[in-house]
Order: structure tokens, then C-alpha cells, then sequence
């Protein structure tokens, strides 16, 4: 683990190091660029803190005894990038029915299929939200520094635990594999896994108003049934209409719920902005560079950067369309999460997307020629 | 004695049952049951992993203790998670000849490779069954599924050799017509330090039917799929005394029956075989005469020796090398310098 204080370090090993002070004592991956480091870093530190690295036959394997590994206790994850982010959806979608705590790194690359392999992208950030089949609400995270590698992979962890619910952290290939200054504080907040106060309680329904049941773990003598197969609260398999919709609606509601708190944005000179740039990981990066440009030559331009990009923040972005006459969302891909922007925005303003693919990221300058045709 | 609901009342979780009537699984549910109860391991102790398929459902939801029922052909690698990070559980999988050998084949022969101390138990009944009857890859080449109604083009995996190969360090081969032995190598599983694999041959008599071309009423086929299994099969290292052998049928057998019968010195009786389908066994002292006899007749087609085509079971590996939670904790120490 990294000791305390300022490192000039890569952002894969940042993430690697806040899974660690997080909790994180299982982790289990296939090697992928760029991801690999993640699981460098691991395989050397997690044996220190008595904690179990992995490398299984393939992403499926991994993501499977992660899931395993949380119901035994652990706090757990996995990193992967595109490719293996596919393989991994139908045993999300397990985790997501059997509301298992557990964080998934995406450094994603740009493709369809092996594409450009290893260079970055924003690419995967539906798939993040609609990969596997069925119904379901996710939490995404996304980070664009090296920094923030480390922040919201503890933060992930914080997010997997409180809402008994896999999170994405999902970085991109420049995040992962650029060095720069990180601090790991002295203190960092942590979320332990609620654990039933009672043998008579079950992991499968609750009265608690979060909507998140408690979870006992493997060997404990709850007699647990895990199954992904629909189950009533006791935990029994039940296909029946009523107990389908009881257990999905607060599945998803326990996310959608808990929006205002999950949400974290970013703001930069937004007070008075009347062009506002909206971007995240990455991309966000040089959005911000053209967001300063355009206040030295006087336009009112600011930065909404998404930290969390599910549950999408609506309210938020409503908001931020009352106040704004344009809103450029600066991405890395054909232009995806703008969607979602018009969707929630429904014309109350302009919405520009700056989609970029070709494993590069957005200049600043072609953010910068979009915020001055949007004020003019 | 252990009064009949002994089982039942201290292991199995009340529910209606989902096997259909005359299934392999509740034997195997039996025999698990036994082999942990004399062995005296506490069922709060013991994780019982499974994927899809029936075999899934003999642990889930039956079995009163944990249960993680996962994604098809998976259940190896979920319990790889969960024995890593907790080696004191005693940690089971039961999985199927499609589920485990087929979409999950990879992590079988991985986990062997490991030698993670898991229990797999792989409940082949020769097809996709759940999924009403397709070829798996244990289907015998020739026989008829609902994906290979002109005869199966492909030929099987011999499962125990593949996961011996792969690094397994305890692996059998039984059947549900074998309870006792079956018992006693679950018994011989969970008392080994390292992976543990059994292959289970098992009746479906839903499936089978078809797959194993046998005809008259449903209720008769269970114990016609065990004496099946009896008969298809031999011990290895166990004395065969033999003499008997098989006449294979030209048309019907019934012709071939009553044509061995008449001949002297001879028992003939119809028996199912895996390997021949409905075949007249024909016992008699003097095999290689009577072999002679048989051949001559107009209804039959080959004399088939009692060996022919039968499948090898018992123990095929016990052996020790090390196993996987027990590195990962020697890699423990190592990197905290101990």
C-alpha cells in the first residue's frame, strides 16, 4: 500500500491503491491493456493484508468468483476493458438480482471488437448501464484524474456496500496509463457491509426505507439461498408476476432513490455560465482547458463535469438547462451520454454533442470553436 | 438405525420437489447427505455451489445449509471465489455434463489444474435435459437427441480422463445404480485435500427415453435406466467372473430372444445396454461355443464379449500435490516477510 502523503504515480496503480484502503481483500482478473496494472498492483500488496489476488481463465471466470468472494465476506473486485467487459455482463446482471457489493474497473478502449485495442475511449458508458439483459439501475463512477482514480475507487467500494449493488467505475485508457500527483490522505472514510442484527432477518426483503436488505455472508449459519432466479423476500424461488415486481421495482428503486445522494458534479465557473461544457472522465480534461480560454476572451463559458454518470443526474441537468442557452457535451465516443442530456434538457435549450472517436481525446481548441459558435 | 426421515428432517429444506418422478438427483442428493453425516461435518459449514441445468437444483433450494445458485456453467468459478477467500468452507459444486462439461468446460479443467480443494460433483445424464433433450457433449456418437434426430455426428468427452489430465487430484466415476460406492467416493472427496471430482452417471427418465431408444411406459423406465447403468458398466480393479455374452439384434429383438433360447446350455434374457441399446445377454458356461452358436443364428447380427463397450467406473486418481488456499496462504507470508 502506498504510505501516506504525495506519489507521482500511474492512475491504474492509483485506482490498485484505493481498492486496498478501501477494504478491498479479494480481487480476481484476466490480464487486458490497459487494465493490467490494476492487477500488478494487487498481486503484489493484497497478500500483505492477507487479501487474495486472482488471475482466472478469463473475464468470465473472474467476475464469477468475485461475486463468489463477496458472498463469503469480502470486499471484492475487478478490472477489465472493453472485451472483457463484455464477457462479463451476463454474471452482472447475477450480481444486480443477487444485490452482491462488489466493484468493477473498466478502463475502457475504443472499439467495436479489438478496435484500436489500447487506446482510450468513453465508449462503454451504456453497456455500463445496459449490458445485461433484464431490468435493472446501475451506479457509475467516473473519474478523470489520478487522483480521482483513487478517490472513486474508494468511493465505489463506499457506493458497492451501502446499496448491496455492483458499481462501475469506469475509467478510460489515458486515465489508467497517465502519471501525476496523487495524495493518499491519512484518513479515509470507509462503508462497512451491514450485517443482520437477528438470524430471523433475510437478505432478500427488508422494511428499512433505504430498500437495501442486510447481508450476512457464507459459513455463518443463515443458510443462505443465493439465486439469480426470481425469489420471494425469505429467499425462496418464486416466478410469480407479483414477486418478480416486488423484488426488480426495489432493486432499482433503492438506486433511483438514493440519486441526490449517489450524485457528485463537478462544477467550474458556473455561477454565471450561459454556455455550459458537460463532460466527464477524460474528456472533461480538455473541456476545461477550453472553458478557461473562453473566460480570458470574456465568454461566460463553464464546466459540469459528472463524476457519477448513473443514475444520471436529472434534476441536475434540468437545472442546469434553466440556467444555460447552450449545453456542448464533450465525450469520447459518437456522441452518447448527449442523449441522455436531451433527453432530461426536452428542448428547454440547445444541446450540442462533441463526440469524438479515434482513441483521441477532444482538443481543447475544438471544445473552445464549439463554446464560441454556441455564444455568439 | 437411523429412522427414514433422519435425512430429510436434519439436511433438506421443506419444498415441493422440482425432479420429475424417477430422477437420478434425489439419489445423489442421498448419497451426499449420508456422506457428510458420517462424517460428522456441520451443514452450516458447507457451501453448496450450482449452475443451471437439473443437477443445479439438487443442492437448490433442497439442501439446509448455503446455497449459491449461479449462471450456466459457472458454478466452479463462483466457488473458486468463495473457497479462495474462506478455505474453511467446505465447499461443493454440483454441476452437470452440459453445465460442467460443456459452457463450463474451461473452468473445470482450470480449477483441476489449480487444485483448489473443491467437491465437484457432475451429474452426467447424456443430454441437456432441463432444456428438453439436446445433444451434450457426453452424448455417445449415433444416438438420437432432439438436435440429432439422424444420430449424433459428434463423440463424447471421456470427462474423468479429461479432468485427470487437467491436474486433478481425486477423481472417480460412479453411477445411481452404485449408491454405496457413490457414497463412500463423496465420502473419500470431502476428506481429500485438493480438488475432488466425481463424475455421476444418472438416470433421466424424461430424456432418456429417447436418447437411450428405450420403449414401454414411463413409469417402467428408472429402474430400467439403474440396471442399465448395472449393466453397461464395470469396477475397475473389481473381479469381472464374465460368462455371458451379447447378441446384438438384426430386426426384432424378440426373435433374437427366442432364437438364443432354443439353443442348449444357454440363459437368454433382454437387457438394455448403453452401449448395444435392447440386446439379449445370453449367460452360459462354455462362452466360446456358444459364441459360434450365436453367430450362426439369422437374427443376429454380432456377438459382442461382456466387456464390450462398457464404461470403466471407480477410483481413476488420488494423489497429493499442492493445493491452492493453502499457496495463497504461504504467499501470505511471504509477502509480509514471516
Amino acid at each position: 500500500m502506498l504510505e501516506t502523503g504525495r506519489h507521482f504515480v500511474l492512475g491504474n496503480v492509483a485506482c490498485a491503491d484505493g481498492a486496498l484502503r478501501a477494504g478491498c481483500r479479494y480481487f480476481a482478473g484476466y490480464p487486458i491493456t490497459p487494465a493490467s496494472e490494476i492487477s500488478h498492483h494487487l498481486s503484489a500488496e493484497l497478500p500483505k493484508v492477507e487479501g487474495i489476488f486472482m488471475q482466472m481463465e478469463d473475464e468470465i471466470a473472474s467476475i464469477a468468483s468475485v461475486i463468489g468472494a463477496s458472498w463469503a465476506g469480502a470486499k471484492a473486485m475487478t478490472a477489465t476493458s472493453g472485451p472483457g467487459f463484455s464477457l462479463m455482463q451476463e454474471n452482472i446482471g447475477y450480481a444486480h438480482m443477487t444485490e452482491t457489493p462488489l466493484v468493477l474497473v473498466n478502463v475502457q478502449r475504443s472499439g467495436p471488437s479489438t478496435g484500436q485495442s489500447t487506446d482510450p475511449s468513453q465508449q462503454d458508458i451504456y453497456q455500463a448501464k445496459y449490458g445485461a439483459h433484464g431490468d435493472y439501475e446501475v451506479i457509475a463512477v467516473s473519474p478523470w484524474s489520478v487522483q480521482e482514480m483513487f478517490d472513486l475507487t474508494v468511493r465505489a467500494f463506499n457506493l458497492a456496500e451501502t446499496y448491496r449493488t455492483p458499481v462501475m467505475m469506469m475509467s478510460d485508457g489515458l486515465i489508467g496509463h497517465i502519471q501525476e500527483k496523487l495524495v493518499v490522505p491519512e484518513k479515509v472514510e470507509v462503508v462497512n457491509r451491514r450485517k443482520p442484527t437477528s438470524k430471523t432477518s433475510t437478505p432478500w426483503g427488508t422494511d428499512d426505507p433505504s430498500l437495501v436488505p442486510e447481508m450476512p455472508a457464507f459459513g455463518e449459519g443463515y443458510k443462505l439461498l443465493v439465486t439469480g432466479s426470481t425469489h420471494r423476500p425469505d429467499g425462496v424461488r418464486d416466478m410469480s408476476p407479483k414477486y418478480h415486481q416486488v423484488i426488480v421495482y426495489r432493486i432499482r428503486d433503492k438506486i433511483l432513490n438514493a440519486e441526490p445522494k449517489i450524485r457528485d458534479i463537478h462544477r467550474m465557473e458556473m455561477d454565471d455560465a450561459k454556455v455550459a461544457v458537460l463532460s466527464y472522465g477524460a474528456s472533461a480534461r480538455p473541456s476545461l482547458e477550453a472553458v478557461s480560454q473562453a473566460r480570458k476572451a470574456g465568454v461566460k463559458a463553464g464546466l459540469f463535469r459528472l463524476k457519477t454518470i448513473w443514475p444520471f443526474p436529472e434534476s441536475e441537468v434540468s437545472k442546469l438547462a434553466d440556467q444555460v442557452d447552450a449545453i456542448i457535451v464533450v465525450e469520447m465516443n459518437f456522441g452518447k451520454l448527449v442523449k441522455e442530456v436531451q433527453r432530461v434538457v426536452c428542448g428547454k435549450t440547445k444541446v450540442v454533442s462533441l463526440g469524438k472517436v479515434g482513441g483521441q481525446l477532444p482538443l481543447a481548441r475544438e471544445v473552445l470553436e464549439a463554446i464560441r459558435r454556441e455564444s455568439a | 438405525m437411523k429412522s427414514l426421515f433422519y435425512y430429510r428432517d436434519k439436511y433438506v429444506r421443506a419444498q415441493p420437489t422440482a425432479f420429475c418422478p424417477g430422477c437420478g438427483g434425489g439419489i445423489i442428493l442421498q448419497c451426499f447427505l449420508r456422506a457428510i453425516d458420517d462424517l460428522g461435518i456441520d451443514k452450516d459449514r458447507v457451501l453448496a455451489v450450482s449452475g443451471i441445468g437439473c443437477s443445479a437444483w439438487i443442492p437448490s433450494p433442497y439442501f439446509d445449509g448455503d446455497t449459491m445458485h449461479t449462471t450456466h456453467g459457472r458454478a466452479i468459478a463462483f466457488a473458486t471465489g468463495a473457497k479462495a477467500y474462506n478455505p474453511d468452507l467446505t465447499t461443493v459444486v454440483f454441476t452437470g455434463d452440459g453445465d460442467g462439461a460443456g459452457i463450463g468446460g474451461n473452468h473445470l479443467i482450470h480449477a483441476a489444474r489449480r487444485n483448489i480443494d473443491l467437491k465437484v460433483f457432475l451429474v452426467n445424464n447424456f443430454s441437456y435435459a432441463m432444456t428438453g433433450g439436446q445433444i451434450a457433449p457426453t452424448t455417445l456418437h449415433g444416438e438420437t437427441t432432439v438436435t440429432s434426430p439422424y444420430g449424433n455426428p459428434e463423440s463424447p468427452f471421456d470427462i474423468t480422463q479429461l479432468v485427470k489430465a487437467a491436474g486433478a487430484t481425486y477423481v472417480a466415476k460412479w453411477s445411481t445404480y452404485h449408491v454405496v460406492e457413490l457414497t463412500n467416493a463423496m465420502k473419500e472427496a470431502l476428506q481429500h485435500k485438493g480438488f475432488s471430482f466425481i463424475e455421476i452417471l444418472s438416470q433421466c427418465p424424461t430424456q432418456q427415453r429417447r436418447v437411450f431408444n428405450l420403449r414401454g411406459p414411463l413409469e417402467s423406465l428408472p429402474p430400467r435406466i439403474l440396471e442399465m447403468f448395472g449393466e453397461s458398466t464395470y469396477v475397475k480393479g473389481r473381479q469381472n467372473k464374465g460368462g455371458y455374452l451379447y447378441a446384438v439384434p438384426r430386426g426384432d429383438v424378440k426373435e433374437t430372444l427366442k432364437q438364443a433360447e432354443a439353443l442348449e446350455g444357454v440363459k437368454a434374457r433382454v437387457v438394455d445396454h448403453i452401449g448395444f441399446g435392447q440386446v439379449v445377454r445370453v449367460d452360459a458356461k462354455q462362452t466360446e461355443a456358444t459364441k459360434g452358436k450365436l453367430s450362426g443364428l439369422s437374427s443376429v447380427r454380432y456377438v459382442a464379449d461382456h466387456m464390450e463397450k462398457k464404461i470403466e467406473l471407480g477410483l481413476f486418481e488420488k494423489t497429493e500435490r499442492p493445493e491452492l488456499t493453502e499457496s495463497l496462504r504461504e504467499i501470505m507470508r511471504k509477502a509480509r516477510g514471516e
